[in-house]
């Protein structure tokens, strides 16, 4: 996303001239900055945190570089917790979640948006009508499903009702199909190409932005997920990392050191993640904000 | 899509149907698009079903109910509404502190990620390294981010109090004092959205028409003239936006009070979504529990719709 300039000014005013300008440019600077470091602060402070020995935590004024760097923190998680588990059940609950809601929505969305059949909108309403309804109202009725599936404690509560796509994801999608020009599906349709046909070799890679987009975020908010495990997941080495963090705090509350190092892991693969794909979270943000 | 068909069947690439068939009211290619279509949605359609249009239902059906999961259930009518309405003190006292936390988390929220994306909508260097640094919080785990706020906010080894102590401000219990919690809770919810809502205002910020600008300069008006009567109403639909899902997120607010609070000091932090989450899996009032939810869903559309009719209508604006 390229940021425009905006040009704009009423020649010869007071405001335009040289110095003006270069003074109201470094007031933007230094409240940008000074965000900035707001922002970054509380990152720094847990980094800081995690590479301390607890008698060097409890200090004030507090130390920002850790004198000496220590990993006895994370040594200490490796050899207390089942961290090793922690982080496999995160990436399997997450990326699991991804890849079927991924191609699960997107082939509705191709249906709702492209194919004409009896009953599609008034599906289509139904979407609609349950995305206004807070995740808390199908909160209990959920549970008590997957207590008679006989799902408590195990992964399958946590990926099974999210695999097979959202009505959200569902529905932008679809508003990325239509935007699509059907000169290309019809002429693959003359060529005898099947709906499947065009919607894997032709739609598909026509929306790989929004697809993108939709990967990151759903990714992102599986890793993230908290009410899930708090809800289903009892057994230690069955939770996401995530969520173990919190029963992590309230075994190891006293020791900020080793939380802080637990807290920076749960947040380096997101964070990894966020740096190289930067463009899509963002883009992903305008998507999903305002034309979806 | 019909018409099309129909052309191709007249350009005989599709051997026309028997013409015959009187009861036969619809071609070959429209049963073919019907189970193309059906095959399409159906996983996607049976899980919605099964996992979110039933429990909708479901879930009105339990709030007629009393069950503690282990008893069946036993119809009770209106008595866990009435319960709420008219027993429960801490029925309101909830909803008094999400209200509380919605006015202290949205207009400020909303104030800062206006004016960041305004200060970022101007020719700076440097602005990809802003934005990063703003959207960091957006991604990150909110348990995570709790605890290190926690951690922050602590009274005797917490940055926050270190740094006030420059200003010769004396140390406070930012969690553990009731005046303070929420107020801090409301302060990392906003620091942790705020990347996220900029993002949104600078995409609309960059679509306001350069030359709507130049004509109210050309008119005289100055910056404040120009923001208040060109950018904000060119803004309104984004603004609107940030407003409708903000208010709807601050309703929902669970994850940041569980981990920082748990709901205290005393009652102080004692938000709607934790106390439904309290009844239905702490004291296993799954009936009540239901009742409150669908409560905070009409609250939820009544008052998305009060926004929808004041506000929305008057955010349009064409470009000619």
């Amino acid at each position: 996303m390229a940021v425009k300039a905006v040009r704009a000014k009423p020649a010869g005013t007071i405001l335009s001239s040289r110095p003006w300008r270069t003074a109201r440019r470094a007031v933007i600077h230094a409240l940008l900055i000074l965000v900035g470091i707001s922002c970054l602060l509380p990152f720094i402070w847990m980094i800081s945190t995690s590479f301390k020995e607890p008698f060097q935590v409890f200090t004030f004024p507090p130390e920002f570089i850790p004198n000496p760097w220590s990993i006895a923190g994370y040594q200490k998680i490796f050899t207390i917790a089942p961290i090793g588990n922690w982080v496999l059940n995160s990436l399997y609950v997450a990326s699991v979640i991804t890849v079927c809601q991924l191609l699960f929505s997107s082939l509705a969305a191709y249906a709702f948006a492209r194919i004409q059949f009896p009953g599609r909108d008034v599906i289509f309403m139904g979407y609609l009508a349950t995305m206004m309804v807070p995740g808390q109202v199908t909160l209990i009725p959920g549970y008590i499903l997957m207590k008679y599936f006989g799902w408590i404690d195990t992964m399958s509560a946590l990926t099974v009702p999210f695999l097979f796509g959202s009505a959200f994801g569902t529905f932008l999608l679809r508003q990325f199909f239509m935007t699509i020009p059907m000169d290309l599906e019809d002429a693959a349709k003359i060529d005898g190409c099947s709906y499947f046909g065009i919607y894997w070799r032709i739609m598909l890679p026509l929306i790989k932005p929004a697809l993108a987009a939709v990967t990151i975020w759903t990714f992102m908010g599986a890793w993230n997920n908290f009410m899930g495990p708090l809800i289903y997941i009892s057994s230690p080495e069955k939770m996401p990392l995530a969520y173990a963090l919190q029963l992590f705090q309230s075994q190891h509350g006293g020791e900020p050191g080793m939380l802080m190092a637990a807290a920076t892991m749960v947040m380096l693969p997101v964070l990894v993640l966020f740096f190289f794909t930067q463009r899509y979270f963002i883009e992903g943000v305008t998507l999903t904000g305002i034309k979806g | 899509m019909v018409s099309q068909s129909q052309a191709i069947v007249r350009q005989g690439k599709i051997p026309p149907p028997r013409p015959a068939s009187a009861r036969r009211r619809h071609s070959r290619a429209f049963w073919r698009r019907t189970l193309a279509g059906y095959a399409f949605i159906t996983p996607n359609f049976l899980a919605f079903v099964l996992f979110v249009a039933g429990p909708v239902i479901a879930g009105l059906a339990l709030s007629f109910t009393s069950w503690d999961l282990l008893s069946p259930p036993v119809f009770v009518g209106l008595k866990n509404y009435n319960n709420a309405f008219f027993v429960d003190p801490l029925f309101w006292l909830a909803l008094k502190n999400t209200l509380y936390y919605s006015l202290l988390t949205v207009p400020l929220g909303i104030v800062v990620s206006l004016a960041l994306a305004l200060a970022m909508n101007q020719p700076l260097r440097g602005i990809r390294f802003y934005r990063t640094s703003y959207f960091i919080p957006v991604v990150c785990s909110s348990v995570a981010v709790a605890l290190v706020w926690k951690w922050f906010y602590n009274t005797e080894f917490g940055v926050l109090n270190w740094i006030l102590s420059w200003f010769h401000v004396p140390a406070q219990g930012w969690l553990t004092s009731s005046g303070w919690a929420m107020p801090a809770i409301a302060l990392t919810v906003i620091w942790k959205g705020m990347g996220y809502n900029m993002v949104i205002f600078l995409a609309g910020l960059q679509d306001v028409p350069q030359h709507l600008h130049e004509a109210a300069a050309i008119d005289g008006a100055g910056s404040w003239a120009r923001f208040r009567y060109v950018t904000l109403p060119m803004l309104a639909p984004h603004l609107f936006f940030v407003l409708v899902i903000s208010v709807i997120g601050s309703f929902q607010a669970f994850d940041m009070v569980y981990v920082m609070t748990g709901g205290g000091p005393g009652n102080a932090t004692q938000v709607y979504n934790y106390y439904i989450w309290q009844n239905a899996f702490q004291f296993f009032k799954m009936g009540y529990a239901s009742a409150l939810a669908y409560v905070l869903f009409a609250l939820i559309c009544g008052i998305t719709l009060i926004q929808v009719r004041y506000l929305g209508r008057r955010t349009h604006y064409e470009l000619g």
